[in-house]
């Protein structure tokens, strides 16, 4: 069980969250100036490290606040978040 | 190969069972296959088994990291069904049945196949359009769908005694799946195995590959293992969970997520389910084994995972759910559970395929990968032989993904 930190009601049980899935990258400004691989990649090719991967996660049986959390695959430990390097 | 009969039996008896041969040789690994498959699970050891049976090829070697049969092979509910929604998938699992039918006399190893229908408990009037929208789809291609009422429903399932009139999620309707199975898991895996073994593969367990190998021209030429370089002409990976992560060391990227997926079972109790229920509404299914265990999976946890463990929360949301329809169950204990890596693609329907780099195949995306063991080694074994896709795979290429053809298939998780 994740123990989730909402920035509205702080560390919570993940029984009170919805998984949202991944965070993907920002939707390119002109998708037509990607080549095709490029675009196909955009659009199918997840991140799937055995490390941090960045999600959502809806508190919807709390506040109602969306929260993106960095969470590693394989501890499932919560990282502190890279402020700048949000997607 | 010794074959196994009822002959054999009585004949190793005399001897007091002293001289059972080793049911598959461990020879030296050589520098040099013809075709090298890493990961020696049901997909993994059943392809070698065709290539070999089907297409004389027998210069391969299926390297494993671990133990044979060890990772998901080993750790599913033994479902095998072919209810699935698209036109593009019911032929193929189909078809898989149909090995199965008949694999343990193929292989002469017994699987303990029992032939049982599954039966869905329907709560919702969106799940019952979908079903029935299924059910018109297999009707197509031979694969039986039936509705049944819910007294009828509660006839063939005596323990099913919750989902009444007055219950959260009231139970409308069943749908019965007869050509549903179960198995033994561990069967498959080692049957799979002796056969290939005996047509002169070879298996080479604690092999972990750490990379795959480029030649100059961009060729897959072999990979790196934990104990040394093994060359290849051609390397199929079929390592549920972790083929993106063993792509990567060659620079391939691919549309799939790692999940990890649970179950548990009960203490043994005498026969109580003679089918396999699944109950889509609540997200929890389950079927009686052989030594009287009840089976009992759930939904898979619901962020990427790498784990092979169990969460507290998912495994409590599948017993509250259990519990809503079979009451009973309550002073059940519970004995075991585990989980395991799989993976899913973006449109959820699995890739059997060849890849951008010549001489590499995958096989991944399996999501109840245990059913289509037979057909996936056999179609996967016509790819590596032939290079080019077996009639049944085709849709499952890496193509589609290429042409945005997405083949979204719902009928992959039975839980949700």
């Amino acid at each position: 069980m994740l123990l989730i930190p909402c920035p509205f009601c702080g560390p919570r049980n993940e029984s009170e969250f919805l998984h949202g899935g991944p965070a993907k990258a920002r939707r390119p400004e002109d998708p037509t100036a990607l080549s095709d691989a490029e675009w196909i990649d955009h659009l199918t090719v997840p991140p799937n490290p055995q490390g941090p991967v960045r999600e959502h996660w809806w508190h919807s049986r709390g506040c109602g606040q969306w929260v993106t959390i960095l969470r590693d695959t394989v501890t499932h430990e919560i990282l502190p978040e890279d402020r700048h390097d949000r997607g | 190969m010794q074959r196994y009969s009822l002959l054999s039996l009585a004949r190793h008896a005399l001897s007091h069972h002293r001289d059972w041969q080793p049911v598959w040789r461990s020879p030296p690994l050589k520098e040099r296959y013809q075709v090298v498959i890493v990961g020696a699970g049901g997909h993994g050891l059943a392809a070698a088994y065709y290539l070999a049976k089907e297409h004389g090829i027998t210069d391969v070697a299926v390297l494993e990291k671990g133990w044979l049969g060890g990772g998901n092979v080993a750790r599913n509910t033994v479902t095998i069904r072919s209810n699935y929604l698209r036109d593009e998938s019911i032929p193929f699992y189909v078809k898989s049945v149909a090995l199965y039918d008949g694999l343990t006399r193929d292989l002469n190893y017994n699987l303990m196949y029992s032939k049982r229908s599954m039966i869905d408990v329907v709560q919702t009037y969106p799940r019952l359009r979908d079903i029935k929208r299924r059910m018109l789809t297999m009707d197509l291609y031979g694969s039986s769908y039936q509705p049944i009422e819910v007294a009828e429903l509660r006839r063939r399932i005596p323990p099913l005694t919750g989902g009444g009139p007055d219950s959260r999620l009231p139970i409308i309707a069943g749908m019965v799946h007869e050509d549903a199975a179960v198995c033994r898991h561990d069967a498959v895996a080692w049957g799979y195995a002796r056969a290939a073994d005996s047509r002169g593969v070879e298996l080479h367990q604690n092999t972990a590959v750490k990379s795959l190998l480029r030649a100059p021209d961009g060729r897959i030429s072999g990979v790196e293992t934990e104990r040394g370089t093994v060359f290849a002409d051609k390397v199929a990976l079929a390592v549920s969970g972790h083929t993106t992560s063993l792509a990567e060391t060659a620079g391939l990227r691919l549309p799939l997520k790692s999940f990890n997926l649970s179950a548990f079972v009960s203490e043994p109790v005498k026969p109580l389910i003679d089918v396999v229920v699944n109950c889509p509404d609540l997200g929890v299914y389950l079927s009686q084994s052989d030594r009287g265990e009840l089976v009992i999976g759930g939904a898979p946890d619901p962020g990427q995972s790498f784990r092979r463990d169990i969460k507290q929360s998912v495994f409590e949301d599948a017993v509250c759910a259990l519990l809503e329809l079979f009451p009973a169950f309550k002073r059940l204990k519970l004995m075991r559970q585990w989980g395991g890596t799989l993976e899913i693609a973006h449109d959820a329907t699995p890739i059997v395929s060849k890849t951008d780099l010549p001489g590499l195949y995958i096989t991944a995306g399996w999501w109840g990968g245990f059913k289509a063991i037979p057909a996936g080694g056999y179609s996967l074994a016509h790819l590596i032989a032939r290079d080019e896709p077996h009639p049944l795979i085709v849709p499952f290429s890496l193509e589609r993904f290429r042409h945005l053809d997405f083949v979204l298939e719902a009928g992959t998780t039975t839980a949700r």
